[in-house]
């Protein structure tokens, strides 16, 4: 098919795609996350994870963690776009530091008896996983780790009869003395 | 007289909002009255400092305060009432927001607990403007009213400017509050535009710039937007370089339009030489500009071969659409003036004899040429008309959004910063006329001309009520060619000359419309009576429509055509309807 005729130019560039963990220091007042969240969608920015809490309740500072994808150019803007926000203190390019570490918390319901229960507890103590519910018939895990550990976790829990699963997102933290 | 009439800080948070205008040097407010802001009404009835202009819609209030505030510098303020007043000021944001014109809207709200409640005019004033604003308050308690006010108008007019929302729930007005002055306190920490640009970056360029063979220097609305200084500073730099300058449309008038290295408006219709000298330069400098689509064309044939420096206050217009070299996050009068310093100390002005013989070629090409016509008057000639009879006059031009407007930018030469206001980024039809209303307003003896569409006009005519009322002489210039001629341009090179709901059916008798107005009508129908006219109509000390009965299918080039380069322009000799269909092949696909 022909380029349509168009004032714009229509083809999209094909640069790789990059996933970047942003942590983003906030001021904590009504709104803050609207506007926020409004951004990504309003100018077409993928949000992998986004984890968001108060942090220093005196300063009114909260802290949201975004696990972004896109080209490096939009990973750019999208910092220089989160930067340009009134009430942002901070962005800091997690995945640049080259030295952060990533955290998420899920917690994982499994249901199911004989066999599988046996296998799903063995797989937990494999992972780290504890149990923080128990019933005869099944157990809630509580896990913590980097994400792909978690989806790891996860898929072996499905054939042992996975019911659900609440995931925190990631908070993320660089190493060393320094802070953000 | 209440018990706390001691302290004159003490007051309600209506008389607060009237307080604050005063404080940061308000004369005038744009604005509609509503339920929702009776009680700031009733302030501004009972005051004398603070004159307020009432307009017929509320998306004339938002255009007038930004016309206002591009011919002056200062913020334009508007103030509108609750639920249908906050969304009809949805446009103008959004058309400040992406031209960055500071305004301050202030909105009223119902009362704080009827938010959530669907109640009468009720809407969710900070969600829906919060994409249309640099930032938007909701102010639940009158004690935070007055600080709220000032970071308002502070980050309305420092960084990039754009606009702000204050959204004043209906007893917040009534409650009393202390007030303060403005103080630095009021603004968030966590703002801090940069003003003054890196000096490393800054030596980086004067390096490339004293080495360049084929250099340009390529400005936009950021060095009006950062005051008249800026603009003189760019004409130095002009000077003390020797290099060509184009312009975005948002940048007429930095540089002088009789300046001996002026090569014209560059982009989708900028001159020949513009995008030529862009497209083959080998060093470009962007002051203020923001590499936009209408300005690129095919993005990956940009100007390939050459280093890029960009001056821009907000870091996100860097390397959003065009890599460049070397960024310098700043103000573009502080920057120019440091480029500049270290440019007369460290350098000379490079020899780029050869260049300017290149750009000559080009500029012998005449791509704003038309053919002239003895019986009709062509768009162009109106324009040029017009030009040279205002010309030497306090002239302010503002636009539609059109084909009018792109002749406006290509044959009205401006002079000087501040009198050119168009609706660059979000092309919004109806600007104009309000935004004439705005400019008369802050410049009641200038000679204020709307360059208008038969179509665009009819958007915001309402306003013509305003300016009879207030006695502002504001010129409405309609190009009337009966069509919406810049669809109806598209729609002939681009979707086979079927031309859906392009023409101006039942256009009204705009000469009967004036006088139903009490302003003036005026028409020309032959290139004969257009001078006559045009003089008639500068001579009105009053507000005047005029119908310039134009050309009816006549289009505007030089034109890039769709997702070409800057070097694959279509000149109006070119546009034969074989070349147009070449240039233009392909199917059809939605602006
Ligand atoms: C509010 C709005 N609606 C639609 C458009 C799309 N549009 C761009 S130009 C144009 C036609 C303008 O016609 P007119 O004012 O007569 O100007 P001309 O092109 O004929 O000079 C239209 C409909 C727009 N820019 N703004
Ligand atoms: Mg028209």
């Amino acid at each position: 098919m022909n380029q349509p005729a168009s004032a714009y130019f229509l083809e999209e560039r094909h640069d790789p795609n990059e996933t970047h963990t942003l942590s983003v220091l906030v001021q904590n007042e009504p709104g803050v996350l609207a506007r926020v969240i409004g951004l990504f969608s309003g100018r077409g920015y993928n949000i992998e994870s986004l984890t968001v809490s108060e942090t220093e309740s005196q300063k009114h500072l909260s802290r949201i963690t975004i696990v972004t994808t896109g080209t490096p150019m939009v990973i750019q803007q999208i910092k220089h776009q989160l930067d340009r926000m009134i009430p942002v203190y901070r962005v800091v390019d997690m995945t640049l530091t080259g030295s952060s570490i990533e955290r998420e918390l899920a917690m994982v319901k499994v249901r199911g008896g004989g066999d599988h229960r046996v296998e799903a507890l063995r797989l937990a103590d494999a992972f780290r996983a504890r149990v923080i519910d128990a019933t005869t018939e099944s157990f809630v895990f509580e896990i913590t780790g980097n994400s792909s550990k978690i989806s790891q976790f996860i898929d072996l829990m499905r054939p042992l009869g996975l019911v659900e699963v609440s995931r925190t997102g990631v908070a993320a933290i660089t190493r060393g003395p320094e802070g953000m | 007289m209440t018990d706390k009439s001691h302290d004159p800080n003490q007051m309600t948070g209506a008389a607060m909002i009237v307080r604050a205008l005063i404080d940061h040097g308000v004369q005038h407010v744009f604005g509609y009255p509503g339920g929702a802001v009776l009680p700031i009404y009733d302030e501004i009835f009972q005051q004398s400092e603070v004159e307020h202009i009432l307009v017929r819609h509320e998306q004339g209030a938002g255009h007038a305060a930004e016309g206002y505030a591009r011919s002056t510098g200062k913020p334009g303020v508007v103030l509108v009432t609750s639920g249908p007043g906050a969304t009809n000021m949805v446009t103008p944001l959004t058309d400040a927001l992406m031209d960055s014109i500071p305004l301050v809207c202030i909105t009223g709200q119902v009362p704080t607990h009827l938010i959530g409640n669907d109640a009468f005019q009720e809407c969710d004033t900070v969600g829906i403007t919060r994409p249309a604003t640099k930032h938007n308050w909701l102010v639940r308690d009158v004690n935070d009213l007055a600080r709220v006010l000032h970071e308002a108008f502070y980050v309305a007019t420092t960084g990039r400017p754009g606009p702000v929302v204050v959204d004043v729930p209906k007893d917040v007005q009534f409650a009393t509050g202390t007030y303060h002055p403005p103080r630095k306190s009021d603004v968030h920490i966590s703002y801090t535009p940069r003003v003054k640009g890196d000096a490393t970056q800054i030596r980086k360029a004067v390096a490339l710039l004293a080495n360049a063979k084929r250099p340009v220097i390529y400005s936009g609305g950021g060095v009006i937007n950062s005051g008249p200084e800026a603009s003189q500073l760019l004409r130095q730099l002009v000077e003390a370089t020797g290099f060509p300058i184009t312009s975005t449309l948002m940048g007429l008038g930095a540089y002088p339009a009789s300046g001996p290295n002026w090569l014209g408006m560059l982009g989708m219709h900028g001159t020949y030489e513009a995008n030529m000298t862009m497209h083959d330069c080998d060093v470009m400098l962007c002051v203020g500009a923001r590499f936009d689509d209408r300005i690129t064309g095919r993005t990956d044939a940009f100007s390939p071969g050459s280093k890029k420096i960009h001056i821009d206050i907000d870091p996100s217009s860097i390397n959003k659409n065009i890599r460049v070299d070397v960024p310098i996050i700043g103000d573009c009068g502080n920057v120019l003036g440091d480029l500049l310093q270290v440019f007369k100390a460290e350098a000379k002005k490079p020899d780029i004899k050869a260049w300017w013989q290149q750009i000559a070629q080009w500029r012998a090409r005449n791509s704003l040429s038309y053919r002239k016509n003895n019986d009709i008057i062509l768009p162009q000639y109106a324009i040029q008309r017009l030009f040279e009879l205002t010309r030497g006059k306090d002239t302010y031009i503002t636009t539609e959004v059109g084909q009018h407007q792109m002749w406006a930018a290509q044959f009205y030469g401006f002079e000087e910063p501040h009198r050119w206001m168009t609706s660059g980024g979000l092309g919004t039809m109806g600007y104009g006329l309000p935004a004439a209303v705005g400019v008369q307003v802050a410049h009641p003896d200038s000679l204020v001309i709307d360059i208008a569409g038969d179509a665009s006009v009819q958007m915001t005519i309402q306003e013509m009520s305003t300016a009879v009322q207030f006695e502002l002489p504001i010129k409405i210039f309609i190009l009337n060619n009966q069509y919406m001629g810049m669809v109806r341009q598209w729609q002939q090179l681009l979707h086979g000359n079927r031309l859906s709901h392009s023409y101006s059916e039942a256009l009204p008798d705009f000469v009967k419309l004036a006088d139903a107005y009490g302003c003036v009508g005026l028409q020309a129908t032959k290139p004969s009576d257009l001078d006559g006219a045009i003089k008639e109509m500068i001579a009105i000390k009053r507000p005047v429509l005029f119908d310039c009965r134009v050309a009816a299918l006549e289009n505007c080039f030089p034109m890039i055509p769709s997702g070409k380069a800057h070097n694959e322009m279509l000149l109006p000799e070119e546009a034969t309807d074989e070349a147009t269909a070449k240039a233009f092949s392909g199917g059809k696909a939605l602006v």
